[in-house]
């Protein structure tokens, strides 16, 4: 910090004898050490959403040749598909749901495993396992696991006395949309689970211990503490990975793409898969899809932002 | 995020300082009781990565038999799927996580150090715009990634997901370690640069190592969700040789549309999870600090 402490004390003299070349490349200088990290970002993140926002407007072959623009006829082509008003419904549960139910489990999870006991370190380990595999996998898993005629889950369930039949109606869990969407949103939350639960662990050590000792001293309840203390304090840390959350799950692809394409027909598609199986034919028109669920991504964001902006919590 | 980064230091020394006494707690039948419930969980969590070992390991004869376990144990799926291209697939994913990776550590280390101990004009706008792509996955620009890396028109899709990858990643890369950067005071270095040390020597001898775990887990994490990815990978190496195609995008060939070959999914399932839990194990009481420093996907 030497040399920056003394060219503070000289700048404003400096500065009226510097050249103009060289006050370009004084401001430029930063540009050496985060350049590269622009040059990565505008190529990788920001220059797809400009060729995504064109594509949206152009009138494309499905192998991928322009035949020239196509207006608005690509939204309202969107707008006009028979399955985009269930899409946008499923989306809207298949992300309430999912985030809700993981965020009140991880809560449950993060004080237990926050608990001090025995093998606590081996059992933790056990909870990342979701987290390490590829989601791709653990979906597949549960799809071989809810096969009709063999699937350990359905195996399970007929030792059990739940399942009448195997290779029966019931048993092809995957098969009728209603339950394949339910069975898809567990494995949703299954996935979920280990980051959201790790986020809150992370969250209750930030706690300062003496706080809770100070409760006891006054004799509060265990409910108690935990509702004055626990989880206001574990507020920025459940708000942040909530969003994280939310962010994940609406993008989530692999879990409905392994277990039914979005199938049958497009009855347990959200917006992302169906964006995807529109571009294996209509570009345009996927593009368009792209554009909407760009938009809702900023629109969550945004009441992200503007949430905890009010209660203070983004410094 | 921001939120943790300034609040938090990357690794809390409250947490490891405890009390002696609650180290030496009496095991009550309320603590028995809850060390059961958490097993409990913790095997329900590990379940279906049994199941896939399981049905890795059974013989083709039994893949379609109702027992919980096999009555044989065959290892032929990890032995006869090194012919189906899965080797190649794995090359493949080598390259691309192991590229991504690289790239981060080149571009991400930098951009933190930098902006960690200098204030310069365009510092917080630049950070913003790292959080802000954060905020953003592939799968919302798909369509616009797979058209301009087809313009670009580039030798091999590995290098196009090499990209993709990093750039994705680069914003936690980039939050760590700006975390960890803050967190070593600069009169360390300059204290180095005094004893007559130059600036580089400061910075590789001082503060690398004392960031070394936040570099690490910052690129085991690039590492682990380029070697995990599927959905850029699918759509980038459409009709590309199986020495392109990383695994994930294997594994998905292993479903056919009759019929889906079980055995060798899931035993290439199992041989590319390894890695992974490797390199877990490397960073595992880093997980938690790490999360608290930035954020994951």
């Amino acid at each position: 910090m030497t040399e920056q402490a003394t060219l503070t004390a000289k700048r404003p003299a400096a500065r009226r004898r510097e050249s103009p070349a060289r006050r370009v490349a004084r401001a430029a200088y930063p540009l050496l050490w985060i350049g590269p990290a622009l040059a990565l970002i505008g190529v990788v993140v920001l220059w797809p959403v400009v060729v995504m926002f064109r594509t949206s407007f152009q009138h494309i072959s499905p192998d991928g040749f322009i035949l020239g623009s196509a207006g608005g006829r690509n939204f309202t082509d969107l707008f006009n598909e028979p399955d985009l008003k269930g899409v946008l419904t499923r989306t809207v549960v298949w992300v309430v749901a999912v985030v809700t139910v993981t965020m009140i489990l991880s809560l449950g999870l993060a004080q237990l495993f926050n608990e001090r006991f025995p093998g606590r370190r081996v059992a933790r380990w056990a909870l990342i396992a979701p987290w390490a595999a590829s989601v791709m996998m653990t979906s597949l898993v549960f799809r071989w696991a809810l096969d009709a005629n063999n699937g350990v889950i359905n195996v399970f369930l007929h030792d059990i006395g739940l399942l009448k039949s195997f290779n029966s109606n019931q048993a092809d869990w995957l098969g009728r949309p209603t339950s394949a969407f339910v069975w898809m949103m567990v494995v949703a939350v299954f996935v979920s689970l280990p980051f959201s639960t790790y986020a809150l662990l992370a969250g209750l050590q930030t706690i300062p211990q003496d706080v809770y000792e100070a409760a006891k001293v006054d004799g509060a309840s265990r409910w108690r503490v935990y509702r004055s203390i626990t989880l206001p304090l574990l507020r920025p840390a459940f708000v942040v990975s909530a969003l994280i959350n939310v962010i994940n799950v609406f993008n989530s692809f692999p879990i409905i793409w392994e277990m039914t394409r979005g199938g049958p027909g497009y009855q347990t598609s959200t917006t992302t898969t169906f964006m995807f199986q529109l571009k294996q034919s209509y570009i345009g028109e996927s593009a368009a899809m792209s554009v909407i669920n760009f938009g809702l991504v900023i629109l969550i964001v945004l009441l992200f932002l503007r949430v905890t902006r009010r209660t203070g919590e983004v410094t | 995020m921001a939120i943790a980064v300034t609040e938090a230091p990357p690794e809390p020394p409250a947490v490891r300082v405890r009390p002696k006494r609650a180290r030496r707690a009496r095991l009550t039948p309320g603590k028995v009781l809850l060390a059961l419930t958490a097993y409990a969980i913790a095997m329900i969590f590990v379940l279906p990565y049994a199941e896939m070992i399981i049905s890795a390991l059974r013989p083709p004869k039994e893949l379609l038999s109702r027992g919980y376990l096999p009555r044989h144990y065959d290892w032929s799926n990890f032995t006869s799927i090194w012919k189906t291209g899965f080797g190649q697939n794995l090359g493949a994913s080598l390259k691309v996580a192991g590229g991504s990776t690289l790239v981060v550590l080149l571009v991400a280390l930098p951009a933190a150090y930098y902006t960690a101990r200098r204030k310069f004009r365009g510092r917080s706008l630049f950070l913003l715009l790292v959080l802000a792509t954060q905020m953003f996955q592939p799968a919302a620009m798909l369509v616009g990634i797979q058209r301009e890396f087809i313009s670009f028109n580039l030798p091999s899709p590995i290098i196009s997901l090499i990209l993709v990858n990093a750039g994705f990643n680069l914003a936690f890369a980039v939050w760590i370690l700006n975390a960890y950067f803050s967190s070593i005071p600069a009169e360390l270095e300059e204290a180095a640069m005094v004893d007559g040390t130059s600036r580089l020597g400061a910075l590789g001898r001082i503060t690398l190592p004392l960031a070394l775990p936040g570099i690490v887990t910052a690129l085991i994490f690039t590492f682990i969700g380029a070697w995990n990815e599927l959905l850029v990978a699918l759509t980038l190496t459409l009709g590309a040789p199986d020495k392109q195609r990383p695994l994930t995008v294997g594994i998905n060939n292993y479903i056919g549309q009759y019929s889906i070959d079980w055995g060798h999914l899931f035993a290439g399932s199992v041989i590319a999870t390894l890695p992974v839990i490797a390199l877990f194990a490397l960073i595992e009481g880093k997980v938690v600090g790490g999360l608290t420093a930035g954020s994951i996907k």
